[in-house]
């Protein structure tokens, strides 16, 4: 994972430098806000299945898109690909006016040491479909753990930080409880406050609902509708369609590895430019 | 698939389930006189075997515990449990180097973990045993330095590998070959969404390892390494070949000098009886306080507990089973 092995060869549009001093202004017309995700022309291949095809994408500060799409079609892919957990194959992402895995010389991207991508990941929170707690820390170790241990902090004041956000989400009276004591709804509050321990400017969502019994989705839309509001950016792949209208700047429509159709809300779930979009809403509404 | 058939002819449709009330109300278990038959046949066995081992003056009991605890036996045992904590350690460090590098992405490195497991496990403890011992045989002096360059340190070999050496080296690096599958079992049951979530937090490889995946893989790997270590406790027995006076080799010693092999070999195995005895009620103890903790915990991943569950069954066949699993496991 290491040296100047992993090198891509730059696609598209010039990539920004990777020690970022001005993030680049936002390549989406009439959006005065700079892009906090930039993607252009990803591509992810596993073996010979190539699962990402191509996909460009900006999100700006403070917007949420959500993520919609068929099963299989690379919305988690692409979401891994954002934080660097999947290396691409092609084109390149930047977070924050950074690529995440890799800094940038001349016409080539070389991938980052280890340490280095660990640095930037740590400022892009993750939640997961199957929460991913940490099960032999309880609710207070996991959300202590990597303020203490990769931001090196003072105990006491993550200590606080981390009650503060137990107790914005929902949980205050759980800090000793250990993961598997707790519901599904409660797991996956935790695993959202576990990520913004790590004070993101970018929470990545993957299906964050869709493991849980239908009466604990709520309150997990409840943590995230207000973490929205606060003016977090966001990307949400997510099947909750009625979250999606109400909360999502943009929704973007993925499909067989590309996005097919990208905009408001109200157009793309109300009245979808394309076939695909169409069939795809009529199955899951 | 005979099953609804059978229900659908017994059931009178709209009849009650429960015809409790037509009943009877005595139950009379299944006798099992067989049982009987073979409590008879353990008991006359057990019996014949005690009066031996009393009538019969060839044991030499005054013997036996005249040595129990005399301080050359006592020395023996000291190294024997010093060997077995020595080569236990060794195992375990250099199995965790061993899991990893099998796992790893690096080809090279992961085929030179299989050669090492391959060849260690390949070959007879014993004659790795004599190897080590008659290294200086192969290589007279032994240096620290950079490959085809310069030495810093040397020694003759004779003087370095002395039994002592020579014993933990050929118990540690062989049971690091067993202890890596049992560590490699133990990591495979962490969940990748572990690493995953971890990552995503910021944490290097390094630290994934450390705080998230060995902590959790602790769970399956402590059981088996429990058995290993009470194997190892009776292995040691194996380095009375290179004379070192372990508890077997001191007893040895005695008995060549005495001529009472049968009493001394009883007393040695007397005290092997009793340390793995040891061993073994703390085993106990401590997988059970692993379950508990799953318990207190709500259990873990069905998955990893079947695991858990499986590298013990793997490595412990006879020994006694502990309690059943505390209940609770679900949420
Ligand atoms: N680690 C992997 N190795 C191989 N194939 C994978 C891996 N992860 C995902 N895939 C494949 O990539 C495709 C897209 O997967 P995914 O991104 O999970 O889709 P989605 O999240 O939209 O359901 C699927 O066909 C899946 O089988
Ligand atoms: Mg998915």
């Amino acid at each position: 994972m290491t040296g100047p092995t992993g090198s891509t060869r730059l696609s598209k549009a010039a990539a920004p430098t990777g020690a970022a001093t001005s993030p680049a202004p936002s390549a989406t017309p009439g959006v005065a806000t700079e892009a906090m995700v930039r993607a252009r022309g990803v591509r992810k291949s596993y073996g010979s299945n190539e699962v990402v095809k191509g996909i460009d994408l900006d999100v700006a500060a403070g917007e949420v898109l959500c993520l919609l799409g068929p099963s299989g079609s690379g919305k988690s892919t692409f979401l891994r690909c954002i934080n660097h957990l999947e290396k691409i194959d092609g084109g390149w992402i930047s977070v924050d006016g950074e690529l995440v895995g890799y800094r940038r010389r001349g016409e080539k991207l070389y991938e980052l040491r280890d340490h280095e991508i660990a640095q930037r990941r740590s400022r892009i929170g993750m939640v997961f479909q199957q929460f991913n707690l940490f099960p032999h820390l309880s609710v207070l170790g996991n959300l202590m753990e990597a303020p203490l241990r990769v931001r090196r902090e003072r105990p006491e004041p993550v200590r606080r930080r981390a009650l503060a956000l137990l107790e914005r989400v929902g949980l205050g009276d759980k800090a000793d409880a250990y993961p598997r004591q707790l519901s599904g709804g409660q797991q996956q509050r935790v695993a959202i406050a576990r990520a913004l321990t790590m004070e993101p400017r970018l929470m990545l969502f993957d299906e964050p609902t869709s493991a849980l019994d239908p009466e604990l989705v709520g309150d997990v839309l409840d943590v995230m509708r207000s973490l929205a509001a606060d003016g977090m950016t966001m990307v949400v792949v997510t099947h909750e369609i009625a979250f999606a209208r109400e909360v999502a700047d943009t929704v973007a429509f993925l499909d067989g590895g590309v996005i097919v159709e990208q905009g408001p809300p109200g157009q793309v779930l109300n009245n979808p430019s394309q076939e695909r979009t169409r069939a795809f809403l009529a199955r899951v509404l | 698939m005979a099953e609804p058939v059978l229900h659908a002819g017994t059931r009178q449709p709209g009849a009650p389930d429960d015809g409790a009330a037509e009943l009877p109300g005595q139950v009379v278990s299944l006798r099992h006189p067989w049982r009987w038959v073979a409590v008879a046949v353990v008991v006359v066995i057990g019996v014949v075997l005690v009066t031996s081992l009393i009538r019969n003056p060839n044991f030499q009991w005054d013997v036996v515990f005249h040595y129990f605890v005399s301080g050359s036996i006592l020395a023996g045992l000291r190294n024997t449990v010093l060997l077995t904590v020595a080569a236990m350690l060794v195992g375990l460090l250099l199995g965790i180097v061993l899991a990893v590098a099998r796992d790893s992405k690096n080809p090279i490195v992961s085929y030179a973990a299989l050669l090492y497991i391959g060849l260690f496990r390949g070959t007879p403890l014993l004659v790795q045993l004599i190897f080590w011992f008659n290294l200086s045989s192969l290589y007279p002096t032994l240096g620290l330095g950079i490959p085809f360059g310069p030495t810093f340190v040397s020694g003759s070999a004779n003087a370095l590998i002395t039994p002592v050496v020579a014993a933990i080296l050929g118990l540690g690096l062989n049971e690091a070959a067993y202890m890596a599958e049992i560590v490699r079992a133990g990591l495979q049951s962490v969940d990748a969404g572990q690493t995953q979530a971890a990552q995503a937090l910021g944490m290097t490889n390094r630290q994934v390892f450390r705080r998230i995946v060995l902590p959790q893989a602790m769970r399956v790997i402590i059981p088996p390494t429990g058995n290993q270590t009470i194997s190892m406790l009776k292995t040691t027995s194996l380095v009375s070949v290179i004379a070192l006076p372990e508890l077997l080799y001191a007893s040895q010693i005695i008995y060549s000098r005495t001529y009472q092999v049968v009493p001394l070999l009883i007393t040695a195995s007397l005290w092997y009886l009793l340390l793995t005895t040891v061993l073994t009620v703390g085993q106990t103890f401590l997988e059970r306080r692993l379950r508990r903790g799953d318990a207190a915990h709500g259990g873990r991943g069905r998955r990893e507990r079947t695991a858990a569950a499986d590298a013990r069954a793997a490595v412990q066949d006879g020994l006694p089973d502990g309690a059943p699993v505390a209940g609770g496991e679900h949420r």
